[in-house]
């Protein structure tokens, strides 16, 4: 789950974390009100969307203005911000061309800076421990720093026994060419950081870029924070940060009946059980011509309601000309899927074809159902006659 | 010989009385595996209602009486990670964790457990393990396996069972099939099982099924280049696919470890790795069996 940098500030000022004033505002009006309780003489006004890239991105309607992030001088320069940026579409390298909607901004104390850089904290997979990384590129993104210039990346694994200490900062901060008390003030930021990324179950915290001020301090001019799902049932105070117009619509409807779907930009519109099997079914849908959907694991508890479910969301994508639904029942029993199927075809009126394929517990079972409904499905005996069969079904309506 | 379990392994679950357990337990049982017994913290002392087997409250007493040497656990998420650190602390060689959604950071500190331990953990978010016709401990279909020569390890469930019953459909069959789940931190990954296959008698060929995130498989294609392709020495012919080419990058599908990040863990990149050592990499996920069938030259 991601949170805006406004929600992410709040949450790390908490734990300690060097963050600088500022107010989140959903008016023009409350900007300029934001505005008149910091000190000033500058303002940042920044818009808040959860995608990066938002200094550089511009808004739909305005392509040759200024950026998603603007300085400020006054309080009625900061509303003439907000306003130029409330209710705009705000299109950056990782929102995609169609941009995202700005509701908000976050008006914050200006900074002075004398250096940027970069800090990061996730779980590294292969060592099976948190890393926090650290560059002296801040303002890039990291990705672009590991494929040009991995040198760069100075990284610290923490013993999750003995946990962190002094010196995994110390390392880093003498690594990244600081000094005198700025060594002081950024151990202390990375314990602070470290602290709440254990606490409040993080897959990934980004400070990018992290700031050494004039004055030598540590503070975090961005944050970015995302929480580790599969522990948000131990975080209840969390949901209230959820901000579903981030999502997709047919993904949000998805989540609500525990579905595990993506949306894509294909025609096939796919369900499957399993989520290894549900990759596979989009890539063989691509080997053979056409493009999927989406991604869609029913899950292996799939009954005839969530079925019901998976295919109403399929077929609320306009540009789904065919399903194909793949079967391999483990836990999953292909007779329950197969009822499934029948109940949602004459629910929803399907309009488009229908290609299932049904393999594994209680297959016979589910074949028979399938074949007694009357409906109009194309049964396939495997994986390739399924792709064969669902492409070659798009290729004859079009 | 096969690896891991045969039909000597005496099995217990934790996690004994819920429906999963007894579930799974009932059907593994009718395969014919040793199941001996498992834990219901709270239970223990009684006899599982349906399966006559002994309940105890601790994973310790019921290693210590039934001589259970491997643990299957079905336990909730929020819970499982304690489930294995008990197994763990009890010593049990195999645990198996079946559980989807455990959190990334108690994984962190189960795998630090493991560390200098005597247990193997398989899993979690898993379908388990089976040797065909002799144990089948997890949630896979028994019916589809037929005992052979292919090793398979997998971090996909349902894709495993694609290989099983394309590998069964060709007339070669399994040693054992190992699920070592999709999660991003998780017991054994794909060079240990590799290990075990290379050496084990019964296992003339290998199938790997990995996913699009993480840099396990180029691990695991780099230590079969050392250990198995080596110039002039017979080897065992392995078929690898990977799932998710047409995944876009950054979005997590359905496993916690499957998202592209960085660049290096695409499915291209990584079928590359795999066809530069040698690795006779399947195009689609229903040729794994024909893919085989060529690579053994039949």
């Amino acid at each position: 789950m991601n949170i805006h940098e406004y929600q992410a500030k709040e949450l790390l000022r908490r734990y300690g974390v060097a963050v600088l004033d500022g107010h989140v505002a959903w008016t023009p009006e409350e900007a300029a009100a934001a505005a008149a309780k910091l000190p000033g003489p500058v303002f940042v006004v920044k818009s808040q969307i959860h995608a990066g890239g938002r200094g550089a991105g511009r808004f739909a309607d305005d392509p040759n203005g200024k950026g998603g992030v603007r300085l400020a001088k006054s309080p009625a320069e900061v509303q003439a911000a907000a306003a130029a940026m409330i209710g705009h579409t705000l299109v950056t390298k990782q929102t995609g061309p169609a941009g995202k909607q700005v509701s908000r901004v976050y008006v914050e104390a200006g900074c002075d800076i004398a250096r940027e850089l970069y800090l990061g904290l996730l779980v590294d997979r292969a060592a099976s421990r948190v890393v926090i990384m650290a560059s002296t590129e801040g303002g890039m993104e990291i990705e672009e720093v590991a494929a040009h210039h991995p040198e760069k990346i100075l990284k610290a694994h923490i013993d999750p026994a003995s946990g962190i200490s002094g010196f995994h900062a110390r390392k880093l901060a003498f690594g990244l060419g600081l000094t005198g008390k700025q060594v002081a003030s950024f151990t202390k930021f990375v314990l602070a950081l470290y602290g709440a990324f254990l606490e409040l179950d993080c897959a990934i915290v980004e400070i990018n870029p992290l700031v050494v001020t004039g004055a030598g301090e540590i503070v975090a001019l961005d944050a970015k924070v995302s929480f580790d799902d599969n522990a948000l049932f131990r975080h209840k105070d969390l949901e209230s940060l959820r901000d579903d117009t981030e999502m997709d619509p047919k993904e949000l409807e998805a989540g609500r009946h525990e579905l595990n779907y993506v949306a894509l930009d294909g025609e096939i519109g796919c369900m499957v059980n399993g989520a290894g099997l549900a990759m596979a079914t989009m890539d063989i849908i691509k080997l053979y011509g056409s493009s999927p959907a989406n991604f869609l694991d029913v899950g292996g508890t799939a009954d005839a309601a969530r079925v019901t479910e998976a295919f109403r969301i399929i077929t609320s994508d306009t540009n789904v000309k065919a399903i194909l639904v793949n079967i391999f029942g483990g836990i999953a029993k292909c007779d329950m899927i197969a009822e499934g199927i029948v109940a949602a075809s004459k629910n929803l009126s399907l309009k488009v074809p229908l290609v299932v394929r049904l393999e594994g517990t209680n297959v016979e079972e589910g074949k028979r159902i399938l074949a007694a409904s009357g409906l109009a499905i194309i049964p396939a005996d495997n994986l390739a006659d399924a792709a064969q069969k669902v492409v070659s079904a798009v290729r004859k309506g079009a | 010989m096969a690896i891991l379990i045969d039909a000597s392994t005496r099995v217990m679950t934790q996690g004994f009385t819920g429906a999963q357990g007894t579930f799974h337990a009932t059907q593994g049982i009718a395969y014919g595996s040793k199941y001996v017994g498992g834990t219901t913290p709270g239970k223990g002392g009684t006899l599982h209602p349906t399966l006559n087997l002994p309940v105890f409250d601790t994973v310790a007493e019921c290693r210590a009486v039934t001589g259970a040497d491997a643990s299957v656990i079905y336990v909730p998420a929020p819970f499982a990670a304690d489930a294995i650190l008990e197994a763990i602390d009890a010593e049990l060689p195999l645990i198996i964790c079946i559980t989807e959604g455990i959190p990334v950071l108690d994984m962190v500190k189960v795998k630090r457990a493991l560390d200098g331990s005597k247990s193997l953990l398989v899993g979690p978010n898993c379908p388990g393990v089976i040797t065909p016709g002799a144990c089948k401990i997890g949630i896979m279909p028994g019916h589809i396996h037929r005992r052979g020569s292919v090793g398979i390890v997998s971090r996909s469930g349902t894709l495993t069972y694609e290989a099983v019953a394309q590998t069964s459909a060709a007339g070669l069959g399994q040693s054992t099939c190992v699920g070592i789940g999709g999660d991003p931190v998780k017991g054994m990954d794909f060079i240990d099982v590799l290990e075990r296959f290379l050496k084990d008698s019964e296992t003339h060929s290998i199938v790997m099924i990995g996913e699009i995130g993480g840099q396990a498989e180029i691990d695991a294609a780099e230590y079969l280049r050392a250990e198995n392709f080596r110039p002039g020495k017979p080897n065992k012919p392995v078929v690898g696919f990977i799932a998710g080419a047409t995944a876009p990058p950054g979005r997590r599908m359905g496993h916690a470890g499957a998202v592209i990040s960085g660049g290096k863990d695409t499915a291209a990149a990584k079928m590359e790795a795999m066809a530069a050592v040698g690795i006779h990499v399947a195009d689609s996920p229903a040729s794994l069996g024909s893919t085989m069938v060529k690579a053994l030259g039949r």
